[in-house]
Order: C-alpha cells, then sequence, then structure tokens
C-alpha cells in the first residue's frame, strides 16, 4: 500500500513546478539538486555545491561546523572564538551537546563563552597580540589542559596567524602545561558547515589523536564511536548500552568527551561512524596510521542499534560477547515493541519530510518506518554525493574551488603504533559472513523508496512547495524552519535539536523518539487554527466548491 | 556546579570576554528591519551570519524569521561580493517578491570594503529591482558597537531612504521604538490609542513577531510600518526617540532631512518612564491624559505598595541593554529595591552618566559597559558579595541554578519561555506584569527553600 502512495503522489512533477519560480539560471542550477529517487538505479545527485545568493537556505558557516558542531561538545577545551563577538556568542550552548563531568571539580568549560571580541583598531592593526593576551588570560584564569583557537571571517582576511600564535603561546606557558592548537574555519570556507567539520577533523588528528597511548580500559573490546554529539543525551545513552555489553568506548566523537578521548582514540580496536559527513576524515586517518577498520554504524531507531551492537559482536567474534548482546537486544526489544505497537496505532500510514544534516535525514527514516510512517522525501543540508549516493561515487566527485581550498592531510602509518586490528582476509571473512562492510558508507538513496524525492540543500520556496502540494503530517528540519511550517499547520519535529527531547539514539532514544512522535501526531492543537465562526465559512465554501 | 570555574577573583582582563552582555551589530539590524511591512530582511556576508541570527531570533520570538544570505565564499570575499549581491537581489524579488530588501552588511563585507552604494546602482542600472521595489541598506561592521547599534543603523536607514518632507504637516507623532518586544510595542501603540494622539511608529514588530497560528504561513505578515507610512514620518510635527541608543540616531537624522523636531525618552519601563513618556506625548499631540491612564497608574502604584514588603532593599543584579537597562534600573529604584550590579556590552557616555545619577543613592552598587563588561564578572562580583534577584535573558539560568538565587527574563534572548512576545514590560500595565514576575520569583523561591513551620498561607 506504501509503496503506491508514493507513486501516486507523481513527486517528478514537483520538480517541474518548483523550478518555474526561479530565474533562468538559477532554476537550472537547482534542477541538479533535485532527483527523484530509485534505488536500482541511483541518480546522481548535485551537493556541496555553492548556494545560489537569496535563495534562503538552511545552511551555516565553517565557523558553525568546526566550533559548533565538532569542537563545541568537549567539556574541558577552552574553545576562544576569535573575531568580533557575534560568532561565539550564537554558538554559545545554543546546539543541545550534553556533558557529565563525575565530580563538580573536573572541568566544564561548554557553559561558557570566550572570545577575544575584535573590534575596529584590532582588524585595522592586527589581533594576534589580543588573542595572545586572551589565552594569557584564560590560561590564569582556568589552567585548562587545552585551549582550541577558532578564526571568524575577518581574521583570515586580516592575516591573523592563529596558529603561530599557538605556538608562541605553548611556548610561553609551557608544552608540559597546555596544548594550544588553532583552526582556520573563517566562515567565507567551502559552501557549508561541512567545510568546518573537515578543518576540525583536520586539527584532531594533528594536534590531539595519538598523544596519550594509557586509555582507561575497563574490558577486552574496545571501540571509538565517531560522529556523536550526545544531542539531547543520544551519547549517554550509547554509553550505557555499552556498558551492558561490557565494550569500552575509548573516544565518543565527541558528545560527551575530553580531551583524552581524543588523544587515546587510536588504541581502539574499531571505528564505529555515526555521522559519516562530519567525521569520515577522522575514521580514514585511523585507519591509515594506526589500523584501526571503521564501519557505518546507526543507533537511531531500534532495528538499526540492534544491528549495529551484532555488527560489533560479529567483529570481535567472541562468542561470550555476542551471547551478552542478544542478551541486551531481547530485553530492551520487550520495552520497544510495546512502545512501538502503542504508537503505531497512530502513526501508521503517516509521512513525514527529512531536510536536515548530513547523516539524520538518512537515520531517521529507520525511525520513521519503524513507526509504520512513510518518508516522502529528505535531504540533506550540508551533505555531499557520497552520503547521498555511497562511497562509491567519491572517485568520481569533481573537485571544486571551494573543497580545493580545505586542506587534505596526508596520513601515513604510524611507524611505532601502526597495528592492523585485522588483517585483510579476517575483513573479507566478515563481510563475507555477515555482509559487514568496512570504510564503507552506502548512502541515503539506496535505502530510499522508487519514487521519493531527494533534494540537497533546500530551499524556503521549496519547502513551502513541497508542504502544499504534499501535506505530509510531520517535517523534520530545524529552528528557522520550525515555525515557519507550524504556522502551515504542520507539526516540526526538530531534528538539530529534538525541541529539547532526547536522547533518540539507541533503544532508550527510539521509545522517546516513538512517544514523541506519537504526541505530535495526536496534538489537537492544530485543528484549532479556525475559529468557530471562521469554520462555518470554510464549510460552506466546501459545499458550494463540491 | 554549571559555571563551576567562576570565582571571586577578579584579574584585570584586557583581551579575553567571557560569557558577553552583548551580541553582534548584523541582528540588530535584521530585528530592525522585520519591522517594515513587506520587508525581506539580507545579509551581506558568509552564511553562517544569517543563519545565526535567523536562529537566534526564532528561538527568542518563536516565530518565522525569514532573510536571505549573499553566501560568500573564499572568491567574493577576494574580488568583492558585487556579483553575489546582485544576484542575491535578483533572486530575492524574483521569488519572494518584497516590497523591500533591507541589506546589512558583515564584519566580512566590511573589512574587504564592498561599496553598498555602488552594487546597488548597479542592481538599479541591471534591471534587477522591479519598478516601485526598493533596496535598502545599512552599514553594521561586527567589530564596532553591539546589536543596539547595528539596530540604530537600520532604523535610521529607513528614515534615510524613506521620509520625505512635503509642504503639508500632519499633526501626527513618530514614535521610533528602541529595541523592545512585539507586546512592548502593541502596548505603547494602546496608550496613545488611548491618549486619542495620532501616532506612527517605526519599526513596528507588531503583528509580525507576534503572528497568530491559522494554517497559513505568510512570508510578510499584517503588521510593520508601512512604506507609506515611513514615508510621511518626515512630515510629522513631531518625533520620539524611545531609548536613546537604538533610536537617537534616526531621530537626527530625520532632524536633518524633514525638520521633524524630536525628544529623546526611556522606552517606557516603569511608572516614571511611563509618566514622561504620556507627559511628553501629551504635550507634543496636544491631548490631554485621561483618567483611564491616572487609574492604570494608581493600579501598578497600589500593586507596588501591597508588595513593597517583600521589595524594599532587596539587592538586584541586571545585565541587558542600555535602554532597557536605565528605565528598569530606574523602577527598581523607585521600588526602593537595590539594584547592585549591572552590565552591559555596549558602551555609551550617556549611559554611563545616567545610570550614576539613578544609582546615586546606593553607594554599594557597580555598574560597567562596554568592552569586558561582562556576564562572567558580574557573576565574579555575585560571588564576592550575593543578590537576591536577577533579571535578564536566558544565559542568567545558570548563575541562577549556581547560586540558588531567583531569576526574571527580561532582554534578548529569551531561548527558554514562551510568551514575552505576548506580555507587555511597557507601560503601567506592563509594570505590573513585571511586578508580579518579580513577586513570584521571589515568593516561590520563599516557599521552596523555607523551613515547614515557616510556610505561609498569605501574603
Amino acid at each position: 500500500m506504501a509503496n503506491t502512495l508514493i507513486e501516486d503522489l507523481k513527486m517528478e512533477q514537483f520538480k517541474e513546478e518548483v523550478l518555474k519560480a526561479y530565474p533562468k539560471k538559477v532554476a537550472k542550477k537547482r534542477a541538479k539538486s533535485i532527483v527523484v529517487n530509485d534505488p536500482d538505479a541511483i541518480p546522481v545527485i548535485q551537493a556541496n555545491v555553492r548556494t545560489i545568493p537569496g535563495i534562503i537556505t538552511q545552511r551555516g558557516c565553517t565557523y558553525a561546523g568546526c566550533k559548533g558542531v565538532v569542537l563545541g561538545p568537549t567539556r574541558d577545551i577552552v574553545n576562544i572564538t576569535h573575531g568580533p563577538i557575534g560568532c561565539g556568542f550564537y554558538s554559545w550552548l545554543t546546539r543541545r551537546n550534553q556533558t557529565r563531568t563525575e565530580n563538580d571539580q573536573q572541568e566544564n568549560f561548554i557553559p561558557y563563552c570566550f572570545s577575544t571580541d575584535m573590534q575596529d583598531s584590532n582588524i585595522v592593526f592586527g589581533g594576534e597580540e589580543k588573542l595572545k593576551q586572551a589565552i594569557r588570560e584564560a590560561y590564569e584564569l582556568f589552567q585548562p589542559k587545552g585551549i582550541a583557537i577558532f578564526s571568524t571571517c575577518p581574521v583570515g582576511l586580516i592575516g591573523d596567524d592563529v596558529h603561530r600564535v599557538a605556538r608562541h603561546m605553548v611556548e610561553e606557558i609551557g608544552a608540559d602545561k597546555i596544548n594550544i592548537f588553532g583552526f582556520s574555519c573563517e566562515g567565507y570556507r567551502g559552501v557549508s558547515q561541512s567545510a568546518g567539520h573537515h578543518i576540525a577533523n583536520n586539527g584532531l588528528y594533528k594536534h590531539l589523536i595519538g598523544r596519550n597511548d594509557n586509555p582507561t580500559r575497563k574490558y577486552k573490546y574496545a571501540v571509538n564511536i565517531l560522529g556523536e554529539y550526545n544531542i539531547g543525551g543520544d551519547a549517554f545513552a550509547l554509553e550505557a548500552l555499552f556498558e551492558k555489553i561490557q565494550v569500552d568506548i575509548i573516544a565518543t566523537m565527541s558528545g560527551n568527551s575530553t580531551l583524552e578521548q581524543f588523544e587515546t582514540a587510536h588504541t581502539a580496536d574499531f571505528s564505529l561512524v555515526m555521522c559519516h559527513r562530519s567525521i569520515n576524515y577522522v575514521a580514514e586517518m585511523l585507519e591509515t596510521a594506526f589500523g584501526i577498520p571503521w564501519a557505518k554504524a546507526n543507533f537511531i531507531g531500534a532495528e538499526a542499534t540492534a544491528k549495529t551492537l551484532r555488527k560489533v559482536g560479529q567483529y570481535f567474534g567472541d562468542q561470550e560477547l555476542i551471547d551478552r548482546i542478544e542478551a541486551v537486544i531481547a530485553e530492551e526489544m520487550a520495552e520497544v515493541t510495546a512502545v512501538v505497537e502503542k504508537a503505531k496505532l497512530k502513526t501508521n500510514g503517516k509521512t513525514a519530510m527529512l531536510f536536515v544534516g548530513g547523516s539524520r535525514a538518512h537515520h531517521y527514516q529507520e525511525l520513521f518506518s519503524e513507526l509504520g510512517m512513510e518518508s516522502l522525501t529528505a535531504g540533506y543540508e550540508f551533505g555531499h554525493r557520497d552520503d547521498y549516493e555511497g562511497r562509491r561515487v567519491i572517485p568520481t566527485i569533481q573537485i571544486d574551488a571551494d573543497s580545493r581550498n580545505i586542506e587534505e592531510i596526508t596520513v601515513y602509518p604510524d611507524a611505532t603504533r601502526y597495528n592492523p586490528r585485522k588483517t585483510e582476509e579476517e575483513l573479507a571473512a566478515l563481510k563475507e559472513a555477515f555482509d559487514i562492510e568496512f570504510n564503507e558508507y552506502k548512502g541515503m538513496m539506496t535505502e530510499m523508496k522508487k519514487g521519493t524525492l531527494v533534494i540537497d540543500d533546500l530551499s524556503h520556496l521549496e519547502m513551502e512547495k513541497l508542504i502544499e502540494i504534499y501535506k505530509p503530517d510531520v517535517f523534520c528540519a530545524g529552528i528557522k524552519e520550525k515555525y515557519v511550517v507550524q504556522k502551515m499547520g504542520i507539526p516540526l519535529k526538530q531534528l538539530h535539536n529534538y525541541d529539547n527531547g532526547g536522547p533518540y539514539a539507541g533503544f532508550e532514544g527510539a521509545i522517546n523518539f516513538y512517544k514523541d512522535i506519537e504526541m505530535m501526531a495526536c496534538s489537537t492543537i492544530f485543528k484549532q487554527m479556525k475559529a468557530p465562526w471562521e469554520r462555518e465559512e470554510v464549510l460552506e465554501a466546501e459545499y458550494v466548491f463540491n | 556546579m554549571l559555571l563551576r570555574h567562576t570565582t571571586a577573583k577578579e584579574i584585570d582582563r584586557k583581551a579575553l570576554t567571557i560569557n558577553p552582555a552583548k551580541t553582534c551589530q548584523p541582528i540588530g539590524a535584521m530585528y530592525a528591519a522585520l519591522g517594515l511591512h513587506g520587508c525581506l530582511p539580507h545579509s551581506h556576508g558568509s552564511q553562517g551570519c544569517c543563519s545565526y541570527h535567523r536562529s537566534a531570533l526564532s528561538r527568542h520570538f518563536r516565530e518565522p524569521v525569514m532573510a536571505g544570505t549573499s553566501s560568500f565564499s573564499e572568491g567574493s570575499s577576494v574580488f568583492g561580493g558585487q556579483a553575489n549581491l546582485i544576484q542575491a537581489i535578483d533572486t530575492m524579488f524574483t521569488v519572494y517578491s518584497p516590497e523591500v530588501i533591507a541589506i546589512h552588511t558583515t564584519c566580512l563585507s566590511e573589512t574587504i570594503g564592498d561599496d553598498m552604494t555602488a552594487i546597488i546602482a548597479k542592481a538599479e542600472e541591471d534591471g534587477y529591482i522591479p519598478d516601485g521595489k526598493k533596496v535598502i541598506y545599512c552599514n553594521t561592521p561586527s567589530y564596532v558597537g553591539t546589536h543596539v547599534t547595528g539596530y540604530s543603523n537600520m532604523v535610521a536607514s529607513f528614515v534615510k531612504s524613506f521620509a520625505t518632507a512635503t509642504p503639508k504637516k500632519r499633526n501626527v507623532i513618530n514614535l521610533v521604538a528602541g529595541w523592545m518586544e512585539p507586546s512592548d510595542m502593541v502596548e505603547i501603540k494602546r496608550l496613545t490609542k488611548v491618549m486619542e494622539a495620532r501616532t506612527i511608529m517605526f519599526p513596528d514588530m507588531s503583528g509580525v513577531l507576534d503572528a497568530p497560528l491559522d494554517g497559513h504561513y505568510k512570508m510578510y505578515p499584517k503588521g510593520g510600518t508601512t512604506i507609506a507610512d515611513m514615508t510621511l514620518t518626515g512630515d510629522s510635527k513631531f518625533t520620539l526617540g524611545l531609548g536613546q541608543t537604538c533610536t537617537e540616531d534616526a531621530c537626527i537624522k530625520l532632524e536633518n532631512k524633514c525638520k521633524v523636531k524630536f525628544e529623546m525618552l526611556d522606552i517606557p519601563i516603569g511608572f516614571k518612564a511611563t509618566d514622561r513618556f504620556l507627559m511628553s506625548l501629551s504635550r507634543h499631540a496636544n491631548v490631554p491624559i485621561p483618567e483611564e491612564l491616572s487609574d492604570e497608574r494608581g493600579q501598578l502604584i497600589d500593586l507596588i505598595a501591597d508588595s513593597s514588603k517583600y521589595l524594599y532593599g532587596k539587592r538586584v543584579a541586571l545585565w541587558g541593554d542600555p535602554d532597557t537597562l536605565l528605565p528598569l534600573t530606574e523602577f527598581l529604584v523607585s521600588m526602593d529595591m537595590k539594584p547592585v550590579y549591572i552590565v552591559t556590552g555596549t558602551a555609551s557616555k550617556m549611559y554611563d552618566e545616567r545610570m550614576k545619577e539613578i544609582l546615586k543613592d546606593i553607594p554599594e552598587a557597580k555598574f560597567m559597559s562596554g568592552e569586558r563588561a561582562d556576564m562572567f564578572r558580574m557573576h565574579q562580583w555575585i560571588k564576592q558579595e550575593g543578590v537576591d534577584l536577577l533579571i535578564g535573558n536566558t544565559y542568567g539560568k545558570y548563575i541562577s541554578r549556581d547560586e540558588n538565587t531567583p531569576f526574571i527574563r527580561f532582554g534578548f534572548p529569551i531561548a527558554d519561555r514562551p510568551g514575552h512576545n505576548y506580555f507587555a514590560k511597557t507601560g503601567y500595565n506592563g509594570a505590573a506584569n513585571l511586578v508580579k514576575q518579580i513577586m513570584d520569583a521571589f515568593l516561590d523561591h520563599m516557599d521552596r527553600t523555607c523551613l515547614e513551620e515557616k510556610v505561609e498561607f498569605q501574603l
């Protein structure tokens, strides 16, 4: 039935309709970013290209991807924004990357905003001295183990060298006392937050990963969870789950993380990649330099969580671990099933649209499908073609000027610590036996139905049209879209901040999500949009129309 | 502890701002532009600026906030943003049909020195600005001033772009609204209606950032100052600027351009500022203040008198913007409270002088403005000697929890509570709303924390 539904909608017509509204050149460009999916013959989609000025985009900037997304969630680094006050201010506590220390003595700088608050004199005469002084003051006040510097637009233009300042200040304070590192993540680099993820990944590798060979370990097996930012406590849910199956998480990048986690990440035996877009570079580097294989993981959705956990068991090939994992899955699935069955009474057959992030628009389709809901259309805000079509297309992606200016670092096997955790044969055997794909992500489009629409970098116009024509039951996006969509009478689920809900990861998260979507499906307030006297008019109008 | 690294020991900071009590110019310009009917704000810079501003404003108002961006790339940063801006103008007029596009610059476009007049002229010349449509702009370099400056600059650009003097003067008073909530504007307009004064308010975010949910999304909601009205401001007989840092520039420009004289007033927060507003409006519009408003004032005084036992001598810490801090502090002093710590990231000599005057009978009061007059410093003062109440934006909740101090939300942004765009804090009714919030905060705190035998049934 569901399949027919999508075919009935004839979504290919959308493209024609929406493109008419654009100036010719704009229409020509947007046409390549709007495709009708066919999982058996995945079409090429244009992604990670410049946004058309004035089109009203969801996208943000490189600084947001670097400071806000990747480095922001680590609690014991003092993150200093080098620039005018705004960038630091807007990235202050606005992402819900929660963190939890064991006691009040441990460091936690997440509730703080640090900025050099550049003034016009700093723009004219340079801001390096102010930055140095700011670092001195931060050290005097807080004595952190790490200070990171984030460049904003004017910094690159006036030629402040944050890396030189970082080196200088390490020397001044003492390399035994502090690690200071800078990021050239000016907002104008790249075409979206994605460039910032890449720059952050490079920085993690250059300045943090591999600095400490002695991780805190409890169990026999240890993994990294990469691209998990602890929004709404997702990482907490996963930490609890891994505690149950008795596998150590050496590093989560970067939800609920510490410097030590980054520094010891190279000692794990397996990397699980959640958000492919924002962290695949580190996953690759850990593989190349230290021999840690990575596989795409998904903890969004109960089935997906079970599948990912099983992957961990199969990878280590330890029967006791496999049994523990099966026991945990069986135990957790009991409640999951009860909740989902109840929710499904309200959600089954409903429709969703997802436009968010670089992986979430893919992952959350799992949860909707568990609720019996159809994802009609989806797209990323800052994804690349590989996130849509799969990594197989990477060699064919044209490198344009906007990607070329982001540093590509070449990584070599570490002289002493490179240690392939599995031989080629073992990896091949795992693939053969369990279909675990290593260093691979097949993208969102393989898992979306034929006839669904995939749109990259959705514009406001396209969003309005989608809702107008297809009237989904739930629309998923972010804060900028939230109230627009709700004014149209459609509930919007924020998948950046979960509308202060969550966690949504793991079994616990799936249960939360089912309940939240059930609540949205049952919310009666949207039925009250018309006053009683207005409703009569509507009835009358319909009567005449019919 | 949330802010566990904050201690009582201050150091002489010269470079590092921690937990700012301000943000950057462009967001103020974007907010102000939303107060013009049919206007689409546009951010000339990197995408992130626009995204951050729209997000911050959306979180605060829980309303759609639309704006375009020039989406600078590294190339445009080197070669200039002309091509991007012209394309943006074309795209926005074609796709979103605004009446006006109000452009503000960013630190990026300012640092590279884009000439906005020249670029807009080029867009006009090339036929990208449809007949009858307007493109206006203001310069808002983020490294000068604060969000308040950006607001002021955009409001001044309304005057520069639209206000026109004709020989026909009208018996109308211009009200230039400083940074306040739509609800505050609704209340001020209600007061002028009760007085039967004819006014034009600009900018006017009521009907824009407090729009009803009716199943239809309107990119340009009902509210906002119309261009027609904005043009007519040049023929008004007088202007009242509400909040000096946000509106003085616009008032001066209007006087220079159209010879409309003006008076600077505070945003009418608290009874004294409201008294001054009503008397000034009465004088300049030549209308009496009706009994209805005297009664409203009396009700407010009654409420304060009933509450005075709980208000007297209470120490308060505040942070926010000069235009709201001045009348708010004055209001607290007029209720015999003690505003002891006040910080704002927005520096102004006028502010410092007036604040000194308002606090002259509270020798223990400390206030600071400008760079590094931040919430970290205020929290350090609180660590040195505590307060009974915090008043400011949502960032205060972290201090409130750590210090177990009652907190009421005021200013921008209020990201964690709804309703501030519906319930005014201006006028006598707004002041009553504030007193109620202060009392609720005190009494709820007392009821939760006092000994069981001390729980009181009555006020």
